[in-house]
């Protein structure tokens, strides 16, 4: 996996460094804040070891700017359990109780903002949908590979918007009706053909599963190849348009990269039929006559 | 220093539709958000959005309904603007393309939802909110609008003229969560905040982690008044150990409540006699509640909701999302075994006083979502009004702030026409402590706005203000951490300020929170990085979480009446010759200021006389 640092956060810890006198009295008041934070972990740690019904968690650790954690490593949290915790929730009560710095992106807590997709015991899974009564411990938390760590289980998104937005990811239609209450109708059949793929959080695991993104940058990916699915299929946008995102759709990144290895489908936290659906897009192309790569 | 006309504060529901209001009406907006678009709670809303589509149906009735729910405390202009706008807006949604549920004629689906004379809930699905937030996104991305994602907004920068009705907002200050930066952004015509819920508040609540009330505090500390904060919809099943909730559906459907002893308590202890499980919301949450505290609940904490009699067959037609959601988030098949149910803390009908257009009190500060009060919700907010409205008045504000020309509003904001001051009872000093040199618990808004001149300056001195303030808590190397501070403040708002009032518990609240101010002023951060520092960010909610639960509990104290959701053990009865008005608090050189205006009944037509709420 890559734990390279962004380059741009290195140039912005670098021009902080403001005169060599306080960057030495910020490095002692930061010795001095870790060894009191350090003295809390161990009290903690040792209280949960000896608890009786604890899990075990590994989780990956690294932050760019201070210097034990430049070098990426695991640190062991013991978390007592309570029915129906999740990851999510272990880690959070791993950072509220032993180290405030730990850090992931989570909001929802209901598998429905994508923020927290992480690698959990060798898979991609979100921390809130994950129960840990269903893993073997000791668990291993990691952040989702093939993209940038920023920092402990945080990873840089950047590029999965980019491929998600480069596929006109919006609605395109020229047959909507005058009125302004006037509806644009839809058969029930047509919205059921899209439903699934309307589904999708944006949570980029199944791109991180993804063997042939992990070795072609500009492969569109199956979120963002699922996201044109959900328009080309949509009956209101018509014929021409249609024709128009298979185009997209099938150039030389598009879906004919696709192995149909169907990793992306195992770990959709929607259970989208990823790979389905890029099957049907192919199928779709070639009944277009269009050109394939 | 980054500079648009209009400056939108978070990309939910509201936020996104403010931004692409803003960019129909030619303005150069951006959005400023502390989570990406996608990411915004706005996605959790399951049930679906009111609008009076159909020709057997009115705007008229919508909004007889919604002041009937509000329990006769929303004010009739903004509560028949959501009606009469609804139904433009969500056709809009689906001219944009959102995967609106169908019915065989291909039209939009429409269910019943409580407190309806209409089965008006436009839906998709058990999704609304997902498909809604991102059929929005996509109209700004195929806009091209300006989204600076991850950006944690921390104070506005407003004037310091005496009265909050003379400021005027010039901009924001924001902290990039990747590097660390704290930048200004100059706003030319105006900043609308639409930072959504305030659930953090409560330790068990329906809402998001990033729901801290970030807009209603800054805007508070800015000078916008708070209104009716003691209004707080507590939901009445939801999951004990993450507060997912689970749809009254499961009850409409046929599910039953029990307790310990596997007594029917609805109907046992005579809760509900006649409508049993199907009671209203407050009704249930408090049933249960009582069964805890009278020790027939289970763990001391939680009531059994069971649907397996239903059978299997018709719970996976109807209900199949709910055995997905038991599973994931409580490890409860619900086929097998009852699930586990508790209120939670679900909504919040009060927040930053605005007007029809969206605008407070101060000049370019705008509000709209669930931050804002218009007020549509009133004491109680009917299930399927709160999308409609980040839609109706996220656009007005957008509207508003970029210049186009709108009817003049008839709801006033900041002490103008007929308001009433009061006095605050309470048994501890409030807001903040007197440490008042210490930056952290500076005012928060450019209330010194010293030499400054031009709105840049102003938001340039916001920002060395801000750069202060994280330098001391990064600085400062040891002390209380946010979490304990936040867990106290949480525990005592769930024991006190809950579904249950009584004076004795506001004022043991309003103690808790003094501590936990004065714990405050010994915050640390134990992360000293620049990289994402969440225990940064979290350390500056909890700020924010320290004056909305003070806000909620001092208006719990003063109104001593029965309105809405609103219960007060001594007062079981609405009082309307004495409570027809809403509550203010102004953010007063630190200080609390109570006071009140009016409510608004007569609407365009007709005047909503105020008649017994009862279903
Ligand atoms: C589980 C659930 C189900 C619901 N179901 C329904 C329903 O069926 N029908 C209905 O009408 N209503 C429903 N509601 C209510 C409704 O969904 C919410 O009131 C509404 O979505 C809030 O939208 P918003 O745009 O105001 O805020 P949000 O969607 O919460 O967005 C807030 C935005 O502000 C940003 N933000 C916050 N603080 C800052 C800061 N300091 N700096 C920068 N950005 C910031 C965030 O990043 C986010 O983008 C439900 C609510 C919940 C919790
Ligand atoms: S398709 Fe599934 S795995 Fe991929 S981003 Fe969307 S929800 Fe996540
Ligand atoms: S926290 Fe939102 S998806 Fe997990």
């Amino acid at each position: 996996m890559s734990t390279q640092v962004p380059e741009q956060v290195e140039d912005e810890s670098a021009s902080e460094t403001v005169s060599t006198g306080k960057q030495k009295r910020d490095a002692k008041k930061r010795e001095r804040a870790e060894r009191v934070q350090e003295q809390r972990e161990v009290e903690a740690a040792e209280k949960a070891r000896t608890a009786d019904d604890t899990y075990h968690l590994k989780v990956f650790r690294y932050d760019p700017e201070v210097p034990e954690k430049q070098e990426p490593r695991f640190d062991d949290f013991y978390v007592p359990y309570k029915q129906g915790m999740t990851i999510l929730d272990a880690l959070m009560w791993a950072r509220d109780h032993y180290d405030s710095s730990l850090t992931f992106r989570h909001s929802c807590r209901q598998a429905i903002c994508g923020s927290d997709a992480l690698f959990v015991n060798g898979s991609q899974r979100l921390g809130c949908k994950t129960q840990l009564s269903d893993l073997s411990e000791p668990v291993r938390v990691e952040p989702l590979p093939h993209a940038d760590v920023v920092k402990d289980l945080v990873v840089d998104m950047e590029h999965f918007y980019d491929q998600m937005e480069a596929v006109e990811p919006y609605f395109q239609t020229n047959s909507l009706p005058d009125g302004e209450l006037e509806e644009q109708r839809q058969t029930r059949e047509n919205r059921e053909k899209v439903k699934m793929s309307t589904r999708c959080i944006w949570c980029s695991a199944c791109m991180s599963s993804c063997n042939i993104a992990a070795g072609d940058n500009e492969y569109l990916g199956p979120a963002a190849i699922n996201k044109a699915y959900r328009f080309a299929m949509d009956e209101r946008e018509g014929e021409d348009m249609k024709q128009r995102r298979l185009e997209i759709l099938e150039q030389e990144h598009g879906v004919w990269r696709c192995q149909t290895q169907f990793s992306c489908t195992e770990v959709c936290p929607k259970d989208i039929p990823l790979t389905e659906h890029i099957q049907e897009l192919k199928r779709e192309a070639i009944k277009n006559n269009l050109k394939f790569w | 220093m980054y500079e648009h006309d209009v400056i939108v504060v978070g990309a939910g529901g509201a936020g996104l539709r403010a931004a692409i209001a803003a960019d129909e009406e030619g303005a150069d907006v951006a959005i400023v958000s502390k989570l990406h678009p996608v990411r915004s709670h706005t996605g959790a809303a399951e049930g679906g959005i009111n609008a009076a589509l159909r020709e057997a149906d009115s705007w008229e009735d919508h909004a007889y309904d919604t002041m009937k729910g509000s329990d006769y405390l929303a004010d009739a202009p903004a509560a028949e603007t959501l009606c009469k706008d609804s139904p433009k807006e969500t056709i809009k949604l689906e001219h944009w393309g959102m995967a609106f549920s169908r019915d065989d004629d291909g039209r939009v689906s429409q269910r019943p939802f409580g407190g309806l004379s209409f089965p008006r809930t436009t839906y998709a699905g058990a999704e609304t909110g997902h498909q809604l937030l991102h059929t929005m996104y996509e109209q700004l991305v195929k806009r091209g609008i300006k989204v600076y994602d991850e950006w944690h907004v921390t104070r506005l920068a407003v004037s310091d003229e005496e009265q909050p009705e003379d400021r005027t907002c010039h901009g924001i200050v924001a902290y990039d969560v990747q590097t660390g930066q704290v930048e200004g952004f100059r706003a030319r015509n105006g900043v609308i905040l639409a930072t959504g819920g305030l659930g953090q508040v409560y330790d068990h609540t329906t809402n998001a982690v990033a729901n801290t009330g970030d807009g209603v505090a800054m805007a508070y500390r800015a000078g916008a008044p708070m209104e009716d904060m003691e209004f707080i919809q507590f939901h009445p099943t939801t999951l004990p150990s993450t507060g997912v909730l689970i749809t009254e559906g499961v009850r409409g459907e046929g599910g039953i409540l029990y307790n310990e002893d596997g007594e029917r308590f609805m109907f046992e202890y005579g809760y509900a006699n006649n409508l049993g499980e199907l009671a209203s919301r407050d009704v249930v949450s408090r049933a249960e509640l009582t069964e805890v505290n009278e020790g027939r609940g289970i763990e001391d904490e939680y009531v059994h909701l069971d649907m397996r009699h239903l059978g299997e067959e018709r719970i996976i037609d109807r209900l199949e999302n709910i055995i997905h959601l038991s599973e994931d988030f409580e490890g409860v098949n619900p086929l097998e075994a009852p699930m586990p149910v508790k209120p939670g803390q679900h909504y919040a009908m009060g927040g930053i006083e605005t007007d029809e257009n969206g605008e407070t009190c101060i000049a370019g500060l705008y509000a709209a979502g669930e931050c804002a009060c218009a007020s549509v919700h009133g004491g109680n907010r009917l299930g399927g009004n709160a999308l409609p409205e980040l839609i109706v008045f996220g656009k007005r504000a957008g509207h508003h702030a970029a210049g186009k020309d709108m009817k003049e509003a008839e709801i006033t904001t900041g002490k103008v026409g007929d308001y009433e001051t009061a006095e605050i009872e309470s048994p501890v000093e409030l807001g903040e402590s007197g440490i008042g040199e210490d930056v952290v618990a500076d005012g928060g808004a450019a209330a010194d706005s010293g030499t400054a001149t031009t709105g840049s300056d102003l938001v340039q001195r916001a920002v060395e203000d801000e750069r202060q303030t994280i330098d001391h808590l990064l600085e400062k190397d040891d002390g209380i951490q946010h979490a304990e501070i936040r867990e106290r403040v949480q525990k005592s708002m769930t024991q006190n300020v809950n579904v249950f009032r009584e004076e004795d518990g506001l004022k043991q609240a309003l103690r808790d929170i003094r501590e936990a101010r004065e714990l405050y002023q010994d915050v640390f951060v134990g992360d000293k990085s620049r990289t994402f520092n969440t225990d940064l960010l979290q350390t500056l909610e909890t700020r924010n979480i320290l004056d909305i639960a003070e806000a909620i509990t001092l208006g719990a104290l003063a109104r001593n009446e029965f309105r809405g959701a609103h219960w007060r053990k001594e007062y079981q009865e609405r009082r309307d010759e004495k409570w027809l008005k809403h509550t203010l608090l102004s953010w007063n050189d630190g200080r609390p200021e109570l006071w009140y205006k009016p409510v608004i009944l007569e609407g365009e037509n007709k005047t909503y006389e105020p008649k017994i709420r009862s279903y």
